[in-house]
């Protein structure tokens, strides 16, 4: 569960952008480059507390521009982060040829820090993230329009709500969570491989739809999203466990996505049918 | 009754503005600045080199366009490949098919994985992105788990003639891609089965009304789609001679990319086959003009990543968007 953490931080954005009625395939790539921003930073004898924020506004900025493109210039948003996806993954590999990052100062690993002596950093955070973002969804006029935009945009601008504004404050929040989501990636070990993590986007994704956020938009909760990535992480390390080849995952979580969708949708019919 | 809008906002014949022609023309000062910078690029051997490799691509663009004409997309084409390809190694290696049966046997399996996309696409209703996202995880995972990431070489001399090979001068494969290019421009210009992929394209409820069969025309495409990428697979496996589990992944980015730049609505009911040859060539020979400057082969992707959104913000403010209702 630890060294999955910052699955279910980045699947809780990805929740809000699904719910928006958006998808996001960059992620995985931004993770990458934010994880190798920081660690770069970290080994330069940058400040700490800079380390730590640079990533979140630079995937702040990122997502916002992504957000604002989609939203004003109207071009679907698979084409958008399919695009900024091979930007940053291009980007990525050819400024640092994948290198990796070692000699990290001691004070960079969060997943060293435990409170209470127990509960370490990123289960704290991915914890304090999913309740945060839940309450804030569920309760928050800006959390609801979410909800709204996903559902029905038409209907949302009608009742006051400005769909595109939303659509970049989503984009907004899930760069931030990608942000943190990179902090845990980089310090949980003690070097960085400064490329992107192999279909990192794809776990992410699982975790957001198996979670019970409906592909279609509108509804999903970020609390269901983190127990699915727990639930994914479980998966894993279970193949491992019953002897099953670790070259199987891929094709489980692709499995897992399906059956889930395939079930969100014939539950909606069955719904529609009944009345 | 709404008046026909007029044409009237530009003087030059409707041709000359229209998206392929722009590109075309864009095509041909770029060839000629690339060949000024450099006088290995407008050689023929270097020509018809890039025609071999364009062709993994190329196969996959064409029923792409189709898919992206009726408002689809599919995402799992690259992970198609993939699987394809390990079907064709590990059926021939581990289950003992004769290699002409292999290849068969994995263009088949091919068509399945399109087959299956279609079918839940449209009995379901699964929405293309979704479950093509889906089967891009699970395709490159069935290939990675089946092949348990090993690689399959020792191919037959014979069998790299599709990939190498040559015939009346011109690489075997590109023979291949263009009589794909010619069928599929006639089925998309010239027939019924063509004209209903627009009319999907353009308003599925008033296809569906108008008596269509959309979706066993969806279902034909997409299966297709899975079809062009076991032959993309066959082709590959014989170029590079040897079957990895990780081939094809990243294509869907250059096929989408190619499709787009031709000029293909991404949101349906715009496209031609013509423009998607075009807006192939271009990234085949915008990655070969940055290689022979210089530029690494994952730089190429930030500008072909970089492409594909400029072409779609082009696009999109050329022919006037969609607006929303209100």
């Amino acid at each position: 569960m630890l060294g999955n953490a910052y699955i279910a931080v980045a699947a809780i954005g990805m929740s809000m952008v699904i719910v928006s009625g958006n998808i996001d395939i960059s992620v995985g790539s931004l993770i990458g480059v934010l994880a190798t921003i920081s660690g770069t930073l970290a080994v330069a004898g940058v400040p700490i507390i800079l380390v730590w924020l640079t990533p979140l506004v630079v995937g702040i900025l990122v997502m916002m521009l992504q957000g604002a493109v989609i939203a004003y210039l109207r071009i679907p948003a698979i084409v958008v982060t399919l695009g900024m996806l091979s930007i940053l993954k291009g980007g990525l590999i050819s400024v640092t040829g994948g290198r990796w990052i070692t000699d990290l100062p001691q004070s960079f690993h969060l997943a060293d820090i435990e409170l209470f002596g127990i509960l370490p950093m990123p289960v704290l955070i991915m914890v304090a993230a999913t309740i945060l973002a839940a309450l804030w969804m569920r309760y928050s006029a800006s959390g609801r329009a979410i909800y709204a935009t996903g559902g029905n945009a038409e209907a949302a601008r009608l009742c006051g709500v400005s769909p595109r504004r939303t659509v970049v404050m989503v984009f907004a929040l899930h760069g931030l969570f990608a942000g943190i989501a990179a902090l845990l990636f980089a310090t949980q070990l003690k070097v960085i491989q400064s490329t992107v993590p192999p279909n990192l986007e794809l776990t992410v994704i699982t975790a957001a739809v198996v979670g019970g956020v409906s592909i279609l938009g509108g509804v999903g909760t970020v609390v269901g999203s983190t127990l699915a990535a727990v639930l994914i992480a479980e998966i894993a390390s279970a193949l491992v466990f019953i002897n099953v080849s670790p070259y199987w995952i891929h094709a489980v979580q692709g499995a897992l996505i399906l059956v889930t969708v395939v079930a969100d949708i014939l539950r909606r019919r069955r719904r529609q049918v009944g009345g | 009754m709404a008046v026909l809008a007029p044409e009237v906002r530009s003087a030059a014949p409707r041709w000359l503005i229209r998206h392929e022609t722009l590109l075309a023309a864009i095509l041909v000062v770029a060839l000629a600045i690339l060949g000024l910078f450099n006088e290995r690029f407008l050689t023929i051997d270097n020509l018809l080199n890039q025609g071999r490799l364009m062709t993994e691509v190329g196969l996959l663009a064409l029923p792409m366009t189709f898919i992206i004409i009726t408002g689809g997309i599919d995402l799992s084409v690259g992970s198609i490949v993939g699987l394809c390809a390990i079907m064709l190694g590990y059926s021939w290696k581990n289950l003992g098919f004769p290699l002409p049966l292999a290849i068969a046997f994995a263009i088949g399996v091919g068509g399945v994985a399109g087959f299956v996309n279609g079918l839940l696409i449209t009995r379901v209703r699964v929405p293309p992105l979704i479950m093509t996202i889906a089967t891009l995880a699970l395709y490159r995972g069935l290939a990675e788990g089946i092949s348990q990431a090993r690689s399959v070489r020792n191919y037959p001399e014979w069998f790299f003639f599709t990939g190498q090979g040559e015939w009346l001068g011109v690489p075997v494969q590109l023979w291949i891609l263009l009589v794909g290019i010619i069928m599929a421009g006639i089925a998309l210009d010239r027939t019924t089965f063509g004209r209903t992929l627009y009319a999907i394209g353009n308003n599925e409820t008033a296809a569906r009304f108008s008596g269509l069969p959309v979706d066993r025309v969806k279902l034909v495409v997409y299966t297709l789609s899975g079809l062009a990428a076991g032959l993309s697979a066959w082709v590959l496996v014989s170029r590079v001679t040897t079957t990895r589990s990780d081939m094809g992944s990243g294509y869907e980015l250059d096929v989408i990319a190619a499709v787009v730049l031709g000029g293909t609505s991404i949101f349906g009911g715009v496209g031609t086959i013509w423009g998607t040859v075009v807006g192939l060539v271009m990234i085949q020979l915008l990655k070969n003009g940055l290689a022979l400057t210089g530029v690494k082969g994952d730089a190429t992707i930030i500008v072909i990543g970089a492409v594909l959104i400029a072409s779609t913000l082009i696009a999109s403010s050329l022919h006037g968007r969609r607006e929303v209702a209100g």
